[in-house]
């Protein structure tokens, strides 16, 4: 008897996962650029803590779990995964696209969602600063005061610029760069003092990157000014998006998505907040 | 050809021979077919190109109305970036080309590796893509440890553009005074001049004037190549549009750029064109 029922509610646990996951796999149904195969797209390359030694395939990386965890979600097992790179103009250029859908670190804007479609966010991202020492030790103070004495650089392609525009109002002009290493190397020449990144890219180029890097502090993910808000970026129109969405909000109620925050992503406790 | 017939200038030019009105009709008639193919060609674009599928699509991401009206003042104001660097750079590099291509004349034996120097540098500078030698300049040099203001991205990248077309223009200007035949040196030697005023009073000024459209060419693609100094930092009109079309998704501020690049360089290329065809009337 008691056996009986053990065995039951083994099965019943079992059959559980398969059927739930069946039913996402339905939602995703000829949608997909190929069936049975979801593209998705990273860059190139793809970035650490993003991405761990730029092969998305091994599942390692915040964005490379999440992307598994979502496929997961709407029934696509790992071997049902493809990955292709593009580049950021790649990803929002006319016409038809070679992915399902597009994870390197885009920020949600109501501008960009004229062109293309994001997904409901993954990751709400704090925005810090990367220093060096030697610029610390001269006095510059985690103060939005202090900060606009600095001479700041940001990579051209994200939020940084307006928020810096926005927030910092630095009183020389900024210079932006086409990537991540091209500010490092400026940073690295003192050409620049400081930069601004989302948090987990700062807390990598200071640690790894750039000589006597430091982090002089960060403007929290929880700001109600400019927040940071990373989504899947999808063909606009993409019939996939309802799917897409739905694995997304499965994820963030069974909290799946913090432990994959939480096993990737490094808490940034020690840094402080910018007044 | 005169006419016997009609005898007299003023009776030729009131009636037009045969040949005058058999080249006027062929005239006509090539402008007419000019014309018809042109409309043609144009009407045909305009009609099928907004027939292709993605025509929407494109429309909106390249040729956007709004975006251009809210980008468009921004780009202009980058656009004096370009001016500003391109002003201080043309005259270092006309000075510095001048200067390599009289190290590459150099006959005095003892000067021999001013001859050396002149070779290597044009070589060097025109074997590198211009984006390389910025890169490997821009940052690479003040990476030494140089103190501001002195590590500045436009000293260095000016520099970088400066190295490069300095060795084009020395190869220009060579050709120039190549040009000019060495009986005439022979003539100013024989005149008592040395070899410096030679090359000062004789040689420079029609060389220079020679070659002053293929140079002018050489200032032209300059232009557009200030935009590489983008790469190392400065927000001139190139980045300016990168960071607009990054944060709009939407590439028609670079449309944008493009048309104000052509508004600069299309009325300088005709102007080239105008000198080289003046030239070649006076040379003929």
């Amino acid at each position: 008897m008691n056996k009986t029922f053990s065995a039951t509610a083994c099965l019943l646990l079992m059959t559980a996962p398969a059927a739930l996951a069946g039913a996402h796999g339905d939602c995703a149904a000829g949608k997909t650029l190929e069936d049975g195969v979801l593209t998705v797209a990273t860059g190139n390359p793809a970035y650490y803590p993003w991405v761990l030694n730029d092969a998305p395939e091994s599942g390692e990386g915040f964005e490379a779990a999440v992307a598994y965890a979502i496929a997961a979600e709407m029934g696509f097992e790992g071997d049902a995964v493809r990955w292709v790179r593009t580049s950021f103009d790649e990803a929002i250029q006319p016409g038809a696209k070679n992915f399902d859908f597009n994870l390197q670190q885009y920020s949600i804007t109501p501008e960009r969602e004229q062109m293309v479609d994001f997904s409901l966010p993954y990751y709400t991202s704090a925005m810090a600063v990367l220093t060096t020492q030697a610029v610390i030790d001269a006095g510059a103070q985690p103060t939005v005061e202090s900060l606009k004495g600095l001479v700041w650089g940001a990579d051209a392609n994200t939020t940084a610029v307006p928020m810096l525009a926005e927030i910092v109002q630095p009183e020389r002009d900024p210079l932006l760069y086409g990537d991540n290493a091209d500010v490092t190397a400026a940073m690295q020449a003192g050409q620049i003092d400081a930069a601004l990144f989302d948090l987990p890219t700062a807390l990598y180029l200071s640690a790894v990157v750039v000589e006597g890097g430091a982090i002089l502090g960060q403007f929290p993910a929880n700001r109600s000014e400019n927040p940071d808000q990373f989504g899947l970026l999808m063909e606009e129109g993409n019939p996939l998006r309802d799917c897409v969405d739905a694995a997304i909000t499965a994820l963030t109620e069974s909290g799946r998505l913090a432990e994959i925050e939480a096993e990737w992503l490094q808490q940034a406790t020690g840094v402080p907040v910018i007044e | 050809m005169p006419n016997p017939d009609q005898g007299g200038a003023a009776a030729l030019s009131a009636a037009p021979t045969r040949r005058e009105i058999h080249e006027a009709r062929l005239r006509r008639r090539s402008g007419a077919i000019a014309a018809g193919s042109t409309l043609l060609v144009i009407g045909a674009i305009v009609l099928f190109v907004p027939m292709a599928p993605g025509w929407e699509a494109v429309r909106r991401s390249f040729f956007n109305a709004e975006v251009f009206r809210k980008t468009f003042p921004g780009l202009l104001e980058a656009f004096l970036v370009d001016v500003a660097i391109f002003l201080w750079c043309a005259p270092a590099i006309a000075l510095l080309g001048l200067v390599i291509a009289l190290c590459r004349d150099v006959r005095a034996p003892a000067l021999f590796p001013l001859r050396l120097f002149g070779a290597l540098y044009t070589d060097v500078f025109r074997g590198l893509p211009v984006v390389l030698v910025v890169y490997l300049i821009g940052f690479g040099v003040p990476g030494l440890g140089l103190p501001r203001p002195w590590n500045s991205p436009y000293i260095w990248g000016s520099l970088a553009l400066i190295l490069v077309y300095a060795a084009y223009v020395a190869e220009v200007i060579r050709s120039g005074i190549d040009s000019i035949h060495v009986s005439q040196r022979s003539a100013a030697a024989s005149l008592g001049l040395s070899e410096a005023d030679t090359m000062r009073y004789v040689v420079l000024p029609q060389a220079i004037r020679n070659v002053a459209p293929a140079n002018m060419n050489l200032f032209i693609a300059l232009q557009k190549d200030v935009a590489l100094l983008s790469f190392i930092g400065p927000v001139e009109i190139f980045r300016q549009a990168g960071v607009y079309k990054s944060l709009l998704a939407n590439f028609t501020p670079y449309v944008g750029a493009a048309l104000i690049f052509l508004a600069i360089t299309i009325p300088a290329t005709r102007y080239a064109d105008y000198l080289l065809h003046r030239q070649r009337r006076r040379q003929s």
